[in-house]
């Protein structure tokens, strides 16, 4: 299993990637898109990636879920500071909070969801001292911003754990 | 566009106002990259576009041509994925650049690395 499949996530992700572009489940496309999926995981192999094993698929949409209404509620907020225009001038900022996050992936996963919420932008992550320095745009309370990266570090912790 | 006119009533209000919304926050982020000021903030702007934008958009998309081909279409899930993930190495990038040069320049109210360099011993 091993050998035909380095990455299982992977391949089965390009699987789906596939058959999404091409809007089918021919058995054609699914043959072309398996020797695709298979290919480009040896391919990645050589790329020596970290692995890790997401296994708590619930708590994974449930985080999923929790995500997407951060995104829309600080899309809101972004939008509504950005209106407020110059009379109040954000009150923007930086901050450092300490991340204990080993598995690589679940990092840039967390990079990924600090990036879509708008609001907190991830600037720099010392690997060393695990410290993660980010600048947050409307800081009316420090502890709200801190508690909220330690919440999304908690659920990975716990989905990658 | 002639399709438009294809679509039901329902379809075409809802199609409408998810594209107006999605447009409207994307000039929204727009607007906040000319009006603030450092360039930190403008960091936070163009992810208006990005996520809820596209995510608007994109749904407004799907219910389009689904309802136009009357069958499931998904794919435009991966424009959606695609821009969600990618985002983040533009953005990281044009983070760190501006640090580095803030921290050279001395620049007022940057935060200092947070380890500093390793002092050499002196022979």
């Amino acid at each position: 299993m091993r050998t035909w499949f380095p990455y299982p996530l992977l391949s089965a992700g390009l699987l789906a990637i596939w058959l999404l572009l091409n809007q089918s489940v021919a058995p054609g496309t699914i043959l072309m898109g398996s020797v695709l999926a298979t290919g480009l995981g040896w391919v990645t192999l050589k790329l020596g990636l970290a692995r890790s094993h997401p296994r708590r698929v619930l708590l994974m949409l449930r985080f999923g879920f929790t995500i997407a209404l951060d995104i829309i509620r600080s899309n809101l907020a972004v939008a509504a500071v950005i209106l407020r225009g110059r009379r109040r001038p954000p009150n923007s900022g930086f901050l450092t909070v300490d991340i204990d996050l080993d598995d690589e992936n679940a990092l840039a996963l967390l990079a990924c969801v600090m990036t879509a919420t708008p609001g907190t932008a991830w600037l720099e992550y010392d690997r060393l001292r695990k410290s993660l320095l980010f600048h947050v745009l409307d800081m009316e309370n420090e502890r709200v911003w801190i508690d909220t990266v330690k919440r999304y570090e908690a659920a990975l912790k716990e989905i990658f754990g | 566009m002639s399709h438009v006119t294809d679509l039901p009533v329902w379809a075409a209000i809802l199609v409408c106002g998810l594209t107006v919304l999605g447009a409207a926050i994307a000039l929204i982020g727009s607007v906040g990259l000319l009006r603030f000021t450092s360039f930190y903030e403008r960091l936070h702007a163009p992810t208006l576009a990005t996520s809820g934008g596209v995510l608007l958009i994109c749904t407004a998309s799907i219910i389009c041509f689904a309802v136009l081909q009357s069958r499931w279409v998904f794919h435009e899930i991966l424009i959606i994925v695609f821009v969600l993930v990618t985002t983040p190495m533009t953005l990281m990038l044009l983070g760190q650049a501006a640090l580095y040069r803030d921290r050279v320049e001395e620049k007022h109210g940057v935060p200092l690395k947070q380890r500093p360099p390793r002092e050499e011993p002196v022979e």
